[in-house]
């Protein structure tokens, strides 16, 4: 269902949104006592935390709220902007900020909420921030290389740490509580004043801090649809048998010359093998790149047969499996004995001498579905299956 | 170490204000794909000026033209603009209700209005190339990025704030 951008709500629409969004957006930023820079610059001397707790507990509740989205099926993450890592330019842009936050007593966003109910320190650091922009442009030139170094590309921090999706969010959750126990008690002791917290109030924490251990707990059992779909893969591909039929060579080539339309053939072998023969008409996905957003449609197709393909037939079964898991088109077969048994009986079916052990009936038909096979490739020859481009949403700064 | 009174009883509860500020974002990830940001808005800002002072320049210069490029529909009709332009009228209404409006130069004790206001002026400046440098500020890089457990967002926010506590020692007059 999510995003709703672009295929439910138009660029208009989303305009009007974006509007509304940064209405609460701002609103919230300054009822947190964002547009008090001498709230903001506590945190790095210890006086006041509140930007730790906010910022903190925000990116927890989205992140959660992400996981159980996608868990239900009602968000596709594969969609939204993720923002790219350029390693180099990250941290020294960061750096660069760090300090910009420590004269400047704002970012961005928080100077703007200070600048709408009259600070004049906010107005000297949005003006900053345009000045900032401009010799940033100015000298684009000198530092692009340093702009692009270090492209990691659109990755994500629990695939570069190597641990399981649910389990990283679980602990930064109770990092994040932890960070907000710590920092209260550094607050107290810099304030010098006890914590005057009413038992009303921490029977409240005590309560969110439950609810958000429970929650962030769950969500190590809430794997994204697609390793799940790879789980079961992995896990029940020898049960599959009997859901997946197979299809005999004969069966498959009688297919392609009587209802070449009624059919999707797959093959997922590399590329590499593809490009070296491959049954006519058949649309190369290898099998590392079957999860891919890109090839959903294509396999959604209900009209069609979704026939897989590999060298041999524990791979096209797996393929089928993960293929239906992933939500796709639940009318699959598999070719029987793989590739190299189709290429060597029917494709380059040896006409040159007789089979002794074909009946007569099958040996004629298998040169005739040579010679057809020939021509419907002659046919397919320049045509490739057209990919309807997912849209992937830009974002960003 | 003399602390700054601050006084925080009008302010709402910071942690309510992060659930409801993950909320809101998460509200705009669903709906737009996308996350909060804030530095992209001055950037298209920044172009639509120097497009409309200086078109010849706009033109040559790499930074500008790989804007346009990438911005068809033209300068202020993005997305990011839109959502600071409800930031502005957001913050405005909040300051409005909770009786917090007023011309105000906020600074520490030990420093004279003059001298915070090229501070703000100069962390402006270092913040408008920090995230052009970074790809986005606290909101668009940390926040959201941290939200849909990017890379870029965690460094980001290790780094921007790694950064705040390593100055923050030389620039302690500043603020206490």
């Amino acid at each position: 269902m999510g995003p709703l951008v672009p295929e439910i709500i138009g660029n208009n629409l989303n305009l009007i949104i974006a509007f509304l969004i940064g209405i609460a957006f701002g609103y919230t930023l300054e009822q947190a006592g964002f547009s008090s820079s001498r709230r903001l610059a506590g945190l790095f001397y210890g006086y006041d935390f509140v930007v730790l707790r906010v910022f903190f507990t925000a990116a927890v509740t989205a992140m959660m709220g992400l996981i159980v989205l996608s868990f239900l099926g009602w968000i596709r993450l594969d969609l939204i902007y993720i923002n790219p890592t350029f390693l180099t330019s990250a941290i020294i842009g960061g750096l660069i900020m760090g300090l910009g936050f420590i004269l400047g007593g704002f970012c961005p966003g928080t100077s703007v909420t200070a600048a709408a109910i009259g600070k004049i320190d906010a107005i000297a650091f949005l003006v900053g921030i345009f000045t900032g922009i401009f010799i940033f442009a100015e000298s684009f030139p000198l530092i692009r290389d340093l702009y692009t170094s270090g492209n990691l590309g659109n990755i994500l921090v629990y695939e570069s740490l190597g641990v399981p999706r649910g389990v990283f969010a679980f602990g930064l959750t109770v990092l994040a509580i932890a960070a907000f126990i710590v920092t209260s008690r550094i607050e107290s002791r810099i304030n010098g004043e006890e914590r005057t917290e009413s038992p009303l109030l921490r029977r409240r924490y005590s309560a969110a801090v439950g609810v958000a251990v429970v929650i962030g707990f769950v969500l190590i059992f809430m794997p994204d649809k697609t390793s799940r779909a790879l789980n079961t893969v992995e896990n029940h591909w020898q049960d599959a048998g009997q859901k997946i039929k197979k299809m005999d060579k004969d069966e498959l080539a009688m297919m392609l010359i009587n209802d070449e339309n009624r059919l999707l053939l797959v093959d997922v072998r590399s590329a590499g093998e593809f490009e070296q023969s491959h049954i006519p008409l058949a649309v190369n996905i290898p099998f590392g790149k079957l999860t891919d957003v890109q090839w959903r449609n294509l396999l959604k197709d209900r009209r069609k047969t979704n026939i897989f393909y590999a060298t041999d037939t524990e791979t096209a079964l797996k393929a089928a499996l993960l293929s239906v898991e992933l939500g796709d088109n639940g009318d699959v077969r598999i070719l029987d004995e793989g590739f190299d048994v189709f290429n060597r009986e029917i494709l380059t079916f040896d006409v040159s001498n007789p089979h002794e052990k074909l009946s007569v009936d099958l040996e004629q038909f298998r040169r005739d579905a040579r010679l057809k096979l020939e021509e419907l490739a002659a046919r397919a020859g320049g045509t490739t299956v057209q990919v309807k481009e997912v849209r992937k949403i830009k974002g960003g700064c | 170490m003399r602390p700054p009174q601050i006084d925080r009883s009008n302010y709402m509860n910071p942690y309510l204000a992060g659930v409801l500020l993950g909320l809101i974002l998460l509200a705009t990830i669903f709906i737009s794909g996308r996350g909060l940001g804030a530095s992209g808005a001055f950037k298209s800002l920044v172009v639509t000026t120097v497009e409309a002072v200086a078109p010849a320049h706009a033109e040559n210069a790499p930074f500008f033209a790989n804007y346009s490029k990438t911005h068809a529909e033209g300068g202020l009709k993005s997305w990011l603009v839109f959502e600071i332009l409800g930031v502005l009228v957001g913050g405005f209404l909040s300051g409005l209700i909770s009786g917090r409006m007023g011309f105000k130069n906020e600074h520490g004790p030990g420093i004279s209005g003059r001298t915070r206001l090229i501070a703000a002026f100069s962390g402006g400046i270092l913040f408008g190339i920090g995230s052009q440098l970074g790809r986005g500020c606290t909101s668009g890089a940390a926040l959201s990025g941290m939200a849909v457990m990017s890379s870029a967002g965690f460094i980001a926010m290790m780094a921007i704030f790694g950064s705040g506590y390593a100055f923050a020692y030389f620039f302690r007059k500043l603020w206490i």
